[in-house]
């Protein structure tokens, strides 16, 4: 007979046999019984000064390493401190999993001290989700949590186990393999659809790789390059997938969307064809929905079939893993080309031209002040493509994601889909724990920075020496951009008055990071490379910028993508050649 | 707009008809009727949602659903090609007068009488919702104290290829 052990040694040898390295979390009454063999395991446990912040490290630590990443709370607030960090996971196709503990299974439901049913709370922002009140089943859910996690279109998972259950005896048994009936996830396109799409190519006169994260998911970038190259078609990279394809290619085109490049948003507009890979038509891509690409026949590859005529309905439907689908796509493709090349010099005329007469670009400020763009694009030449860039959510993302030249997949972190403020502190820390070796900026706002700060402390503590960048403009700066333009400049609540309350500086030193300050051009340079010396300590660099730059080209919500604005009130001008 | 019948097994485990509700409810798909039970295994239930949707949505509807983890299949039905039942309890108002004229209605629609009282008769009818409405129809205007239907239970007719005749 198998040896004895309580349901949280269990747990803890489930996660061990998952593969798990570390975690981040938080104890509390109901998980504290797996907090005694976490102490004895081999997994490393990071303790977070906030739920949230986990959950956003362990979507962090997947992200950079492709692997699952790990989030562990107590029941009642500490579950639902996590329900953010989830939706976001889930929002981006982040591969974690959620370790929950839940009062005891006589008690649940009837009000218990910390109860809250976090299986109900998070059902519509998880993957799947498990309610274990028998310690037997752990070494499945667990087992299960993982593969889902981590299989078809990855996302967050949570196991929630009732406190009985991690107290109770049981006997381990890993699961030789975990079986799902319910869960198949289709690994290869169709012949038949491959064979149409390349058709599609082959005649194609206009056509662009719209290249979305799921390429990163699937690791999938050099087979696109290949591609790429081998058709000679333009790409855009969305901001889930900047790193896909690098921005130094020249059949890059940049970002398409509400704050995409003039050439990416326009070839969109005017291509016959879309190559879609791992992209979801995103309203923040496509604007107007009807007005849309409207010229173009869609191909959409994906590995979730649900995303396929979600928004746009598909010419052709690629559904399995992008890496086989494109490598699929490279046989045909090359089959077809020997017959004939689709001559599509005259496109890249119009994307060329797009390219070169509206190029980003910032102004400095007229009084002297300091540029947010200029320090983001600082930081991204002196640390380089082989950094590791994490952003919060506002105007500082999208310069980060325009001003940084992204070479490498999954260098660039950020919360794309449900645009979580907060998420760059602890998403570097995860990333930083990842991969230790790599230099980890984090480029955030005065507004984002304040609400998830607190993880410097884990980092300080734990030596996690991130680096961060606050973009400080004193304001929520992207509400700010959108009052100025659609609200007549009043500036309703988005004056945060960050200009020395706090002193970033010195809440830096507080929490045992290193604090740096800079207010001039001139001192840019210096500070980022004082910054990039000191690997014993987490270093926070203040930024102060000016307040009134805005990101631009810019579509307003809603509108089409042909009223893409390249600065305030001029719109590009469209001369009869270029369209 | 129109309605579809869906014919969806799970996984007979805690929780799934919420997964299914929240999933209808978040995208905002609208449930005409649903019906929930066993099959003949007791592992697995099935579920017969009736919906509302146009044109290629309910291609998403699909997808979505069948994406959940414990949603083993999901066929939708074509009403030629199924038999689909409701069941109907009504509570009819009788008096001597017109007792008998209730019974010979709940006769005619192969319905029948599970309870008598002085001034009422409960009908129980099953069919699908044509008859069902057809009988109401005749029915009101005796007055309807009360009643009770089902959601809509469906299953194709004939055997599928694979499947044993027990």
């Amino acid at each position: 007979m198998s040896e004895q052990i309580t349901g949280a040694q269990s747990l803890v040898k489930a996660l061990e046999h998952a593969g798990v390295d570390v975690m981040f979390g938080i104890p509390g009454g109901a998980i504290l019984p797996a907090y005694d063999p976490i102490f004895d395991s081999t997994i490393r446990h990071i303790l977070v000064r906030h739920e949230q912040g986990a959950g956003h490290a362990a979507t962090g630590y997947a992200q950079v390493t492709g692997r699952v990443g790990v989030c562990i709370a107590t029941s009642g607030p500490g579950a639902t401190n996590l329900v953010t960090a989830l939706a976001d996971a889930q929002m981006d196709s982040v591969p974690i999993v959620a370790i929950t503990g839940q009062v005891s299974s006589s008690a649940i439901g009837t009000d218990a001290f910390q109860e809250a049913d976090i299986r109900g709370i998070t059902m519509p922002v998880t993957k799947h989700n498990f309610l274990i009140t028998n310690p037997d089943d752990i070494p499945n859910a667990v087992a299960a949590a993982f593969h889902i996690a981590s299989t078809g279109r990855p996302g967050a998972v949570l196991v929630d186990i009732s406190k009985d259950a991690l107290q109770k005896m049981t006997t381990f048994n890993w699961p030789s393999e975990v079986i799902l009936p319910g869960y198949n996830p289709i690994l290869n396109p169709a012949n038949s659809e491959v064979v149409a799409a390349v058709n599609l190519i082959a005649e194609a006169k206009q056509p662009v790789f719209y290249v979305g994260g799921g390429l990163i998911k699937s690791d999938a970038s050099k087979e696109l390059l290949k591609l790429a190259e081998f058709t000679g078609a333009p790409v855009v990279t969305t901001l889930m997938a900047r790193g896909a394809f690098p921005d130094s290619h020249k059949q890059h085109l940049g970002m398409p969307g509400m704050h995409g490049t003039v050439a990416a948003v326009t070839a969109l507009q005017k291509a016959d064809l879309l190559i879609t890979l791992g992209a979801r038509f995103d309203d923040r891509v496509t604007g107007q929905v009807s007005s849309f690409a409207p010229n173009a026949k869609i191909i959409h590859a994906d590995i979730d079939p649900a995303e396929i005529g979600k928004v746009r309905q598909a010419d052709v439907a690629l559904i399995g893993d992008l890496k086989n689908t494109i490598n699929a796509l490279q046989i045909e493709v090359e089959k077809a080309f020997k017959k004939a090349k689709p001559d599509i010099a005259d496109w890249w005329k119009q994307c060329n031209g797009w390219l070169n007469k509206f190029p980003l670009g910032y102004d400095q400020p007229s009084d002297g002040s300091l540029s947010p763009q200029y320090v983001i694009e600082r930081i991204g030449k002196i640390a380089g493509p082989d950094a590791i860039y994490v952003a919060g959510v506002g105007q500082h993302q999208m310069w980060a994601s325009q001003f940084v030249s992204y070479e490498n997949p999954r260098t660039w972190l950020n919360s794309g889909g449900l645009g979580t403020m907060g998420y760059a502190v602890p998403a570097a820390m995860g990333a930083k724990v990842g991969l230790p070796g790599a230099t980890v900026w984090a480029i955030d706002g005065d507004g984002c920075f304040q609400m998830t700060n607190q993880e410097l402390v884990t980092c300080a503590l734990n030596n996690i020496p991130i680096k961060v960048a606050i973009i400080n403009n004193e304001s929520l700066g992207m509400v700010r951009q959108w009052q100025t333009l659609f609200y007549n400049s009043r500036f309703s609540n988005t004056d945060l008055h960050s200009h020395r309350v706090p002193d970033f500086k010195m809440l830096a030193e507080a929490m045992g990071c290193v604090g740096l300050r800079c207010e001039t051009k001139e001192d840019v340079d210096r500070v980022i490379q004082e910054a990039m010396a000191i690997n014993d300590r987490p270093v926070v660099i203040d930024f102060n910028v000016h307040r009134d730059a805005m990101v631009w080209p810019m579509v307003a919500a809603g509108a089409s993508n042909d009223d893409i604005v390249v600065a305030k009130s001029m719109a590009p001008i469209w001369d009869s050649q270029e369209l | 707009m129109a309605t579809h019948t869906l014919s969806v097994l799970v996984e007979n485990s805690p929780g799934v008809l919420a997964r299914i509700a929240a999933l209808f409810s978040r995208r905002g798909y609208n449930i005409e009727s649903l019906a929930v039970g066993p099959t003949e295994d007791s592992n697995i239930s099935r579920m017969t949602i009736v919906i509302t949707v146009e044109g290629h949505a309910l291609q998403q509807v699909i997808a979505q659903t069948n994406k959940l983890i414990n949603v083993l299949s999901i066929t939708e039905l074509d009403p030629i090609a199924s038999v689909q039942r409701e069941l109907l309890l009504v509570k009819v108002n009788t008096s001597p007068e017109t007792r008998s004229q209730v019974l010979e209605t709940a006769q005619l629609f192969r319905a029948k009488v599970v309870d008598v009282a002085q001034d009422a008769v409960t009908i129980e009818a099953t069919g699908n919702s044509e008859k069902i409405h057809a009988l109401l129809r005749v029915l009101e205007p005796y007055g309807i104290k009360e009643l009770v239907q089902s959601g809509l239970v469906a299953m194709e007719r004939g055997l599928k290829p694979g499947t044993s005749s027990l």
